[in-house]
């Protein structure tokens, strides 16, 4: 079961490499996409599988983070198909290939149990994206893969050596030398503290740059900006969450260690500083992709700083891993369309695209109140758990903050985000032929409904899930 | 045994001075190479035999002394550059900063608090050295090539930590690391391509459009 959920896309990849046709050959991808959410939804509600070694397991944590992909994941894949076919000039064949290779190793990271496997998957993810963000082939896209691709590979190395380290203070501690997650939860409390604090912190800032937690995100805008929206809402929604659960993973391990104020301390302090960075840069952003990274980071910001306060707020970061994915995922789809529509995603050429592609405008505008942590949208319900979580620590500082910096955002994101949507286009802007078409609005919306219907209701299913999950990230004594 | 190992790991560490101190990009990627073979043949010094380590030590070997080097060397003729010029810090100062980190990185390792069979070894000095050594050259440097050799030089300091625990990493996740090392390489060797292409240069100091 766990083979074939990992196989299966890149069964899909090969039968995309192979097709002749460039017209056809993105039809793979929803096709296989939906293969991959049916598997998923039957590993999800089936009792837990027996783990072979320890190395692959699906706990509630990982239940939750592999969901959530699956599903952006389908959107992506539908999308693909109503947006390539307008790109047939170029072949599809990388792209295609690529995507299915990315699902294949983000279902690896949700699911490994070994810390080492984890960091092969996440590399894997790393070097499968890059060629779908050089897609457009020009100077600007290939400024933006080197960036990524070399600042990424040595965030991924650091995490290597981090690795190390949490190995290395096994065998300081006489334990047994592994790098299997549950023996190393088991035994946190023993390891030698030093080398765990170093490992901590090589893992944090590898895994971190990934995340692109502020100040190593400066990949990100790049990236984000010059990628398709398909593969920025895979980027933004997928393995942000991919990189965030390795965090996750080694935050399990330390939080059994015998002092953990240091790991509390330090996912907050990274957290609150890129939101500062992203509340900083979102104000007066010309770009409104790059308005989007901003908000990623903003995003990752908020979810360190939850993992770091533990409590009730551990329900609401898990919650948020979802809200944002998905969020995220709406954003980019709409933003894309925009983007073609217009030819520019400079939000001094791009004003009023109510007029160009309604559908595409009323996304990116509900995108927006919904990721800015307005009602009725369920990103609402989680930052709101976060906050009083935060207030009811007594953490006023961070609390005062916190919020500061969902105002400044707000505010930032809005004075972009109105002009774009609302605005009047100006005669100067160049015609296009692009219009919403069913393929490229129907996958956001689709993302768009559960937002609001977690924003509402949350099925009792899920909510079980996250208190479990929660609950593994909870410190017992 | 364990005195060979220490000589080999004192070459490695020069190489790490050849690099910091070179311009020219031909002898960079060679120094790279054979530090990439010497480190190779490291566990076969100081483990017991094995089939598998005889694989690692091979797939290290290929992999880093053959295909690396090639490839880099085929993106070093195609883009027409021999020498990597006005670097950020100039030659002199990168060696001296790599002079003294090496020699904090000898005061440091004594400090660690290493187990008690580890006490005193060349390996740890020489892995935060040369793990330095490869962030010097990364962020010193302006051509794509030399950046990736940088990043080359890191992994290998990290892969001298790794040599403590090699009971630790299975075989998987070992030669998984190797392939995806070898991979990011070879999309780094693309890129390098399409930047040549786009630039018609792979100075990365030009990559600047995108700013804020």
């Amino acid at each position: 079961m766990f083979y074939s959920l990992v196989l299966l896309p890149i069964a899909g990849a090969l039968l995309a490499w192979f097709t002749p046709s460039n017209r056809h050959r993105p039809l793979v991808l929803p096709v296989f996409a939906l293969l991959h959410l049916t598997m998923v939804a039957d590993a999800v509600i089936s009792p837990p599988l027996p783990s072979p070694g320890g190395w692959i397991a699906l706990d509630p944590i990982g239940k939750l983070f592999l969901a959530t992909i699956t599903l952006l994941f389908l959107a992506c894949a539908f999308y693909a198909v109503g947006y390539l076919s307008y790109r047939q000039e170029r072949s599809n064949r990388v792209l295609c290939m690529g995507l299915l290779v990315c699902l294949s190793a983000m279902t690896l990271v949700t699911i490994s149990h070994h810390l080492g496997l984890l960091w092969v998957a996440i590399e894997t993810t790393t070097l499968a994206m890059a060629p779908l963000i050089y897609f457009n082939r020009n100077a600007r896209s290939i400024e933006a893969t080197w960036k990524y691709m070399l600042i990424c590979s040595v965030g991924i190395a650091l995490a290597l050596l981090g690795l190390f380290f949490l190995a290395y203070s096994t065998i300081v501690a006489r334990q047994e030398v592994t790098l299997l997650l549950e023996p190393l939860i088991a035994s946190a409390n023993r390891l030698s503290p030093a080398w765990l604090n170093a490992a901590f912190i090589f893992l944090l800032v590898g895994f971190g740059t990934k995340m692109g937690l502020a100040p190593l995100h400066t990949w990100k805008p790049d990236a984000y900006g010059e990628a398709p929206g398909l593969v920025g809402a895979l980027l933004a929604g997928g393995l942000v969450n991919c990189a965030f659960l390795a965090i996750i993973r080694v935050y399990q391990i330390c939080m059994r260690a015998d002092d953990t104020a240091f790991y509390h301390n330090a996912m907050i302090a990274m957290g609150l500083v890129s939101m500062a960075f992203a509340a900083v840069f979102v104000v007066r952003q010309a770009d409104f992709k790059r308005m989007l990274a901003y908000s990623s980071v903003e995003h990752v910001g908020i979810l360190a700083v939850a993992l770091g306060l533990g409590g009730d707020a551990l329900f609401g970061a898990l919650f948020h891993v979802i809200n944002n994915g998905l969020t995220k995922g709406v954003l980019f789809l709409s933003s894309g369309n925009i983007h073609r529509a217009y030819g520019s995603k400079n939000c001094e050429q791009v004003k009023g695209a109510f007029q160009r592609v309604p559908w595409s405008a009323g996304l990116f505008l509900a995108g927006f109140i919904a990721i800015t942590g307005s009602p009725p949208f369920s990103p609402f319900l989680s930052e709101f758990t976060i906050i009083s979580s935060i207030f009811g620590k007594g953490e006023m500082l961070t609390g005062a903050l916190f919020l500061i910096f969902l105002a400044i955002i707000f505010l930032g994101m809005a004075s972009s985000v109105l002009p774009v949507v609302m605005g009047k286009t100006s005669p100067a802007v160049v015609k296009s032929n692009y219009r919403d078409r069913l393929l490229t609005v129907a996958p956001p919306l689709f993302l768009m409904a559960i937002i609001l219907m977690l924003g509402l209701w949350i099925p009792a299913p899920l909510r079980e899930l996250l208190q479990q999950s929660a609950q593994l990230l909870e410190v017992r004594r | 045994m364990s005195e060979f190992a220490d000589q080999l790991l004192v070459l490695v560490m020069l190489i790490n001075f050849l690099v910091l101190g070179s311009s020219r990009m031909a002898i960079a990627i060679r120094a790279v190479a054979v530090q990439g073979v010497v480190l190779g043949m490291l566990p076969a010094i100081i483990h017991s035999f094995s089939w598998h380590l005889v694989a690692i030590v091979i797939g290290m070997i290929l992999a880093k002394g053959v295909f690396i080097p090639w490839l880099l060397f085929g993106a070093m003729h195609k883009v027409q550059i021999k020498r990597e010029v006005e670097p950020f810090i100039g030659y002199v100062s990168t060696l001296l900063i790599g002079a003294i980190t090496t020699a904090l990185a000898f005061v440091f390792a004594a400090k660690l608090p290493l187990a008690p069979e580890h006490q005193g070894l060349l390996l740890v000095p020489a892995s935060i050295a040369t793990t330095i050594t490869g962030f010097l050259t990364l962020t010193t440097r302006r051509k794509a090539i030399s950046q990736v050799i940088g990043y080359l030089i890191l992994e290998n300091g990290i892969f001298i930590f790794g040599l403590l625990l090699t009971s630790a990493m299975p075989v998987m996740v070992e030669a998984g690391a190797l392939l995806d090392l070898l991979v990011g390489i070879f999309v780094m060797g693309i890129v390098i391509n399409h930047i040549s292409n786009e630039f018609s240069s792979i100075d990365t100091s030009r990559l600047t459009a995108l700013k804020e």
